[in-house]
């Protein structure tokens, strides 16, 4: 089987994210990068299927240079081959833009099955996923934490969480899968694999590669613009409750909810 | 200059990072309480490639150089001194001198096993009477037809008496040199060997997860073969050995100040009194700036010092250097991280307990401070 993983680089969850100047991105100066993780359970899901069944496994990268070390780290962990779109102005697209670059990548490229994150950690706009489907038509799977493929290789059955139950689909391939958490624990990119990503192929793609004019991608293609980024509001400090008894203690709390916090 | 690590080296830092966040730290607190070695983490070390990082792939090692080595043990101890001793030990004192100086066949025979971390392999240097002063090795191998006849003891090697033990390099003396000096030789002894045997010795303050021994030698028979190099190399074999042993206990000591100070800011700015953070007491948050300041400055010798071996220019003198700087650095940046951590600091829930206890051996092994200094100042030529 043939097996794509789109990835996204976005901010290591660690980082303090500050407002930039312009009020409409972040400061990337201090920022340590890292692969989307809803992405790491698409590599980790596209490793595993491949180690039953065969294949291979490429995975997709758009943005800056940075872009390749989380590339890398995917090929460390084990996929084959990477393609990263590095052109300016395929960079910094909304999620349809984005997904049109993705779809120029993948157009040369054989695939049975994609895997996308269910969304980014820094934007959460959870669409690239389904534009990309939409736009191979393809059958789209979201928010998926159970992948089966069938023995003929023919169809995917897959498993999404509801509240308090699962709802169970099936598709035919070639098939579009975004992850969710639970989905599986990624490996860890090992220091043996890392050394062997030094020698697996990446190939970096201009827009023109793709088929694509400037103007169907990045912040020119894009419909959505940003008009501001707000930070959220500060967490004020909590408050221990102090008392002698667990009863007593009970009492202050529910007269703080109910005379200060005003929730019940 | 260029102070830029390579990519490879970054994602490898993250991986190793994420490993021990994930895999040891949940464990490490309740390992030390019950001063128990896990052959689980162990093993999972193994898998991730941390033995025998700076091993050629030929002898199934990882071919790494020796910054991204030192970089793992860092990571590594950022999170618990206990395994990154058990790495340390392993790759510097088990795997480097059988690599070095070993000939094709013992290292076809023993490497591959110790590179994937099936096997481990002691280094017995220090003895009741050869400590500081490790030139004055008792142990004694005196050649009988064709077999070493060793008789003897060693003590505080680690990695020595675990189940997966495979053997020990032992330094021994071998014979009398003109003038009355003695003649060392390094010898592997092979676990299991009559007359040989590991005792694990326990009440350990610190690295109460990693596995230190006591040997004994009594008539314990070897072939001739078992000789490391060339007879008489004992001593320059340990003393290279122990070039780049300084260099791991440095990586131990900087990631161990490394996680000492996050643990020690991450509870400075949340712990409120008097209506503030206490970080925000200049008295508190100077100690903060010095921790930084002087993790900084010894990441800049410990990783030049690494530099200096990768580039194949001396580093004898850094090494020693470095081992001392960041041993020193982590004493500072535990001590102040307790103190910011109050009656807190003290307890065994809080990490920042242990990394207080772990901190001191990097004073004392593979060199105290004192014999570092001694070491530099030759260096320097002064003594
Ligand atoms: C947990 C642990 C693990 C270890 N692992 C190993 C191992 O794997 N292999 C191995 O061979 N050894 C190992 N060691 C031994 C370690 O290297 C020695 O403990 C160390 O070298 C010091 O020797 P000593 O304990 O005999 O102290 P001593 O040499 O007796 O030193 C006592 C004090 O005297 C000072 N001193 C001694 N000589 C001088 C001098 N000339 N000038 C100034 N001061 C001096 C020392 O600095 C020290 O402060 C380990 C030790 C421990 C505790």
């Amino acid at each position: 089987m043939n097996i794509l993983v789109c990835i996204k680089q976005v901010p290591d969850t660690e980082s303090q994210i500050k407002i930039d100047s312009g009020g409409k991105g972040i400061q990337t100066a201090d920022i340590k990068w890292v692969m989307n993780p809803y992405d790491e359970f698409g590599v980790e899901e596209a490793l595993r299927i491949k180690e039953k069944t065969g294949g291979k496994v490429t995975v997709i990268g758009v943005g800056p240079q940075r872009v390749v070390e989380s590339l890398r780290t995917a090929l460390a962990m084990g996929a084959d081959e990477a393609i990263h779109v590095d052109d300016p102005a395929a960079d910094g697209g909304d999620a349809l833009a984005t997904a049109r670059v993705l779809a120029g990548s993948v157009k040369d490229v054989p695939f049975d099955l994609i895997f996308c994150g269910q969304r980014a950690v820094d934007d959460d706009n959870a669409q690239v996923g389904a534009a990309l489907s939409e736009l191979l038509q393809i059958p789209l799977l979201s928010v998926i934490t159970k992948v089966e493929i069938s023995d003929d290789k023919a169809k995917v059955k897959v498993q999404r969480p509801v509240e308090g139950a699962t709802w169970v689909f099936e598709a035919p391939l070639p098939a579009l899968i975004t992850t969710q958490k639970g989905l599986n624990e990624p490996r860890y990119a090992s220091l043996p694999g890392i050394m062997k990503a030094k020698k697996k192929p990446l190939s970096a793609k201009k827009l023109g590669d793709l088929g694509l004019s400037p103007d169907q991608a990045g912040l020119q293609g894009s419909k959505l613009t940003i008009k501001g980024l707000t930070p959220p509001p500060e967490r004020k400090a909590g408050k221990i409750i102090e008392g002698e008894t667990a009863q007593e203690k009970g009492t202050i709390l529910v007269k703080l909810l109910r005379e200060e916090a005003k929730i019940i | 200059m260029d102070f830029s690590l390579t990519m490879e080296q970054e994602i490898l830092r993250k991986s190793v990072r994420d490993f021990a966040e994930k895999e040891i730290k949940p464990k490490a607190r309740e390992l030390d309480e019950r001063e128990e070695f896990s052959y689980e983490t162990c093993r999972a070390m193994g898998e991730l490639g941390l033995f025998g990082m700076f091993v050629s792939e030929e002898y199934a090692g990882q071919g790494l150089d020796y910054i991204s080595y030192i970089i793992a043990v860092e990571e590594i101890a950022r999170i618990d001194g206990s395994h990154a001793a058990t790495i340390a030990a392993g790759n510097s004192l088990g795997i480097g001198p059988l690599y070095y100086y070993g000939n094709e066949e013992q290292k076809r025979k023993y490497l591959p096993k110790l590179c994937s971390g099936e096997m481990l392999w002691g280094f017995g240097l220090t003895e009741p009477n050869a400590g500081s002063d490790a030139g004055n090795t008792q142990t004694q191998a005196v050649l009988d037809g064709n077999e070493w006849v060793i008789n003897g003891s060693k003590i505080f090697i680690t990695n020595a008496s675990t189940d997966i033990t495979a053997g020990v390099t032992v330094l021994a003396r071998t014979g009398i040199r003109e003038a009355g000096k003695k003649e060392l030789s390094c010898i592997l002894v092979e676990t299991g060997t009559r007359g040989f045997e590991a005792r694990p010795m326990h009440g350990k303050l610190m690295w109460r997860a990693s596995n230190t021994s006591e040997l004994y030698f009594d008539d314990c028979r070897v072939p001739e073969d078992n000789r490391l190099g060339p007879q008489g190399e004992g001593f320059h074999q340990m003393l290279g050995t122990l070039d780049g042993g300084r260099l791991s206990i440095g990586a131990m000591g900087l990631g161990g100040a490394q996680g000492c100070f996050e643990m020690a800011r991450r509870y400075a700015t949340q712990r409120v009194q008097f209506g503030k953070p206490i970080a925000s007491f200049q008295v508190n948050s100077f100690k903060l700036a010095d921790m930084a300041m002087e993790i900084e400055l010894a990441r800049l010798l410990l990783y030049k010092a690494c530099w200096l071996r990768d580039n194949h220019k001396p580093y004898a003198k850094e090494a020693a250097m470095a081992k001392l700087y960041c041993s020193e650095v982590m004493y500072r940046c535990a001590n102040h991280a307790v103190q910011l951590h109050g009656g807190y600091g003290l307890m065994k829930e809080y990490d920042v307990e242990r990394f207080y206890r772990d901190q001191k051996l990097l004073e004392i092994g593979e060199g105290t401070s004192e014999i570092q200094r001694l070491v530099i100042s030759r260096l320097i030529g002064v003594i």
